[in-house]
């Protein structure tokens, strides 16, 4: 049997969910991390399910994109976190507060 | 001649403060006597034409055009401007002389020829150009310079405040002149005098008709009160004495100031269009020649004295242009150049023999110690009251009798305004030179007792005899019986509407000649009477009405003055204080209050901003989702 495309939309919308939650609720900068990709993925999913469902490959060509920015994304926030943490010996997020006005 | 003048300042400028104390004096002497040289050249020049063709226009190159409007530096060589040059590089020249003498051992030496060269040479733009708006740029050009030399001696209050004074009241003349050109040109289109499109200015004048030419005389008469110092304007050119007595005598006294008459000489065309408009000038004139003979008689200060003279004689002179005898008024400025130059190069060797006392009261018996300087400055004396032959009488003679001939109820004016320049003029003299020393005391507020007078040098005395003969000869050129070749028939071609007349019959000419020479012998003798004797303070003859001058500064003070520093303290504490100032502080009052709201926004912590992201998309789904629903 086939899913229908309201399960893999359902299925990305708690997974975005999950993320966006874990973003707010969480202090250590990795697990933000994490949760960002969560929520990237989710809306590779979505992109992925309305390809499908409307038969357009241009929502499949979007997720490559998305793929690429988000690895970019990853490689330049792990290095931000880890000169960080040799500077400040923390990966807690509120610990970073330099830009409080 | 007009490039002498300014090779020697720039040469000056540039090289003068090297050479110093004698030879930029040399420099600047020698660069005003080739000017007269010149001068005399193109004269002669000038006189190998026949009369109706004296009038050489160059064009050198147009300054600037714009729309209708060609300004062109040119310059008019015709017998007004010469007579001017003649006498403005002669005196000035002889200036000069006495100049290397008077500022010896000056600190500023060279600075002082260096401005008097570029007098020069704006006088000679002033009076050569063939446009208004050239002769403007020389007008400013002697103000500036007018400006330098008052405030000479800067760091003196009174010096630096006095050229303050004339700057100003001549920018309150400069607007009438410049209202006047634009009035002018708005009119004809040029701003030429004679030549240029449609003949010039002189050519146009049918567009001058009504009360236009009546709006434009007047307005070059305030141009001229500025000046030439004259009512309302005239209180500046007594404080303008604070200048080295060199300056006074060429700038303020035979040169500069008159250079209002020779713009309402030269613009005579204009003036004879509105016979109100000369009215006017003529009883401006004579008021102010009442007014500033009435003040000389009360004041100690020799060149004070000296200064309402001239202020008095240019009203004479203003009394001639509004009697529309125009070489009446250049006779007069001419022989006023010689010998008032005369009276304040004697009076500066009088204080320079004095160690620079110039208090009237603190001088006396001079004559035993300054020959020279007594017997130049008496016929000085002579040549201004009017005693006949010297040239003052015939020039005088000229302006009351054209003045008889057309307002005799100035006439009358003028002429005890004769009488009262007799008795001012023998005060000084007696004063000065006569009776008994008072300058070997103490003075009465302690001021120490001075040494022996000294005679002036050579170089101071050589001007003084140059200038002294003029005054007794310098009437030559216009005596009533020698017509034929005189500066009547000389000028005649430029003043074409001149009204002179010498056509008074011979005896009412003699009866007039004999009224002035009495008036002048009155004076004379009631002033000696009076002043002769040991006792100098009079203060029943020195009321305090006339030494403060009629009480004109105070009341500008109260009327002017005083309510400008109001208003000025109003718009600087309540204006720019409150409003301006209260405006922008108030702008940086709300951003800083904006700013002190916003910063708790700002907590530094990523979750909240990242809640702030998911809110804000919240909402933008919302919105969107409405407008899917109910759009």
């Amino acid at each position: 049997m086939s899913l229908s495309g309201a399960w893999y939309l359902g299925l990305s919308a708690i997974v975005f969910t999950i993320g966006a939650i874990g973003l707010l609720v969480r202090r250590n900068v990795l697990i933000m991390f994490m949760c960002i990709e969560l929520m990237l993925n989710a809306a590779n999913l979505t992109f992925v399910t309305f390809a499908r469902m409307l038969g357009d490959i241009g929502g499949q060509a979007v997720v490559f994109f998305v793929l690429v920015v988000a690895a970019a994304e990853v490689v330049v926030g792990l290095g931000i976190v880890v000169t960080n943490f040799r500077r400040r010996a923390t990966t807690v997020a509120d610990d970073l507060d330099a830009l409080k006005g | 001649m007009l490039l002498l003048p300014l090779a020697g300042f720039l040469v000056l400028l540039t090289v003068g403060r090297r050479v110093g104390d004698p030879i930029a004096g040399w420099i600047g002497t020698a660069a005003v006597g080739g000017s007269f040289v010149v001068a005399c050249i193109v004269f002669a020049g000038l006189l190998g034409l026949p009369a109706d063709q004296r009038l050489v226009v160059h064009n050198y190159y147009t300054w600037f055009a714009s729309g209708g409007l060609s300004v062109p530096v040119g310059t008019q060589v015709d017998p007004l401007s010469m007579t001017m040059c003649l006498f403005i590089t002669g005196v000035s020249a002889l200036i000069h002389l006495y100049s290397i003498g008077y500022m010896k051992a000056d600190r500023d030496y060279s600075k002082f020829f260096v401005y008097m060269n570029l007098f020069v040479f704006s006088m000679l733009l002033l009076v050569l150009a063939n446009n208004l708006v050239l002769t403007f740029v020389g007008w400013e050009g002697v103000g500036v310079c007018s400006y330098f030399l008052i405030a000479f001696w800067f760091e003196r209050d009174a010096a630096a405040s006095a050229g303050k004074k004339a700057m100003i009241y001549n920018r309150i003349g400069d607007a009438g002149f410049l209202l006047a050109i634009f009035l002018i040109f708005f009119k004809t289109g040029t701003v030429s005098y004679e030549s240029g499109p449609g003949g010039g200015i002189f050519g146009q004048l049918s567009h001058l008709g009504g009360g236009t030419a009546t709006v434009v005389v007047l307005l070059l008469l305030l141009a001229a009160a500025g000046k030439s110092a004259q009512i309302p304007l005239f209180n500046w050119l007594p404080d303008a004495m604070e200048g080295p007595t060199p300056v006074s005598a060429l700038i303020h006294a035979a040169t500069m100031v008159t250079a209002g008459v020779y713009l309402l000489c030269r613009m005579n065309p204009v003036l004879h269009l509105t016979a109100h408009g000369m009215t006017v000038i003529a009883v401006i004139g004579t008021a102010t020649a009442f007014v500033a003979a009435t003040i000389a008689c009360a004041q100690q200060d020799i060149k004070r004295v000296l200064a309402f003279s001239t202020v008095s004689q240019i009203g004479y002179m203003m009394l001639a242009v509004g009697s529309g005898a125009y070489t009446a008024a250049i006779f007069l400025m001419v022989m006023h150049a010689f010998f008032k130059a005369l009276l304040f190069l004697g009076a500066g060797s009088v204080i320079h023999g004095l160690e620079d006392e110039q208090d009237l009261k603190r001088m006396g018996a001079l004559r035993r110690y300054m020959r020279w300087t007594t017997v130049t400055f008496s016929i000085g004396w002579l040549a201004i009251i009017g005693i006949p032959p010297l040239s003052g009488f015939w020039a005088k003679g000229d302006v009351l009798d054209n003045a008889f001939a057309h307002y005799p109820g100035l006439w009358v004016v003028a002429l005890l305004t004769a009488v009262l320049t007799a008795y001012y003029m023998s005060r000084l003299e007696v004063l000065t030179f006569g009776d008994e020393p008072r300058w070997d005391t103490v003075g009465p507020h302690g001021e120490p007792a001075h040494h022996t007078p000294h005679e002036a040098p050579l170089i101071m005395l050589v001007p003084l005899v140059v200038l002294a003969v003029l005054s007794l000869f310098g009437e030559v050129i216009n005596l009533p019986w020698a017509h034929t070749h005189s500066l009547n028939s000389f000028l005649a071609p430029v003043f074409s509407a001149d009204q002179y007349v010498d056509g008074l019959t011979t005896t009412r000419q003699w009866v007039l000649g004999l009224a002035d020479a009495v008036a002048a012998v009155v004076g004379a003798v009631f002033a000696v009477i009076l002043w002769r004797g040991a006792a100098v303070d009079k203060p029943a003859w020195e009321p305090a009405f006339l030494q403060r001058v009629w009480y004109w500064d105070d009341a500008y003070d109260l009327v002017i003055g005083r309510p400008s520093q109001r208003l000025a303290a109003f718009c600087a504490w309540v204006i720019d204080g409150r409003i301006i100032d209260g405006a922008v502080n108030g702008v940086a009052h709300l951003a800083k209050v904006t700013g002190t709201a916003a910063r708790r926004l700002q907590t530094g912590y990523a979750r909240n901003y990242a809640l702030g992201i998911a809110l804000g998309m919240a909402l933008l789904v919302a919105f969107m989702l409405s407008r899917t629903w109910w759009g």
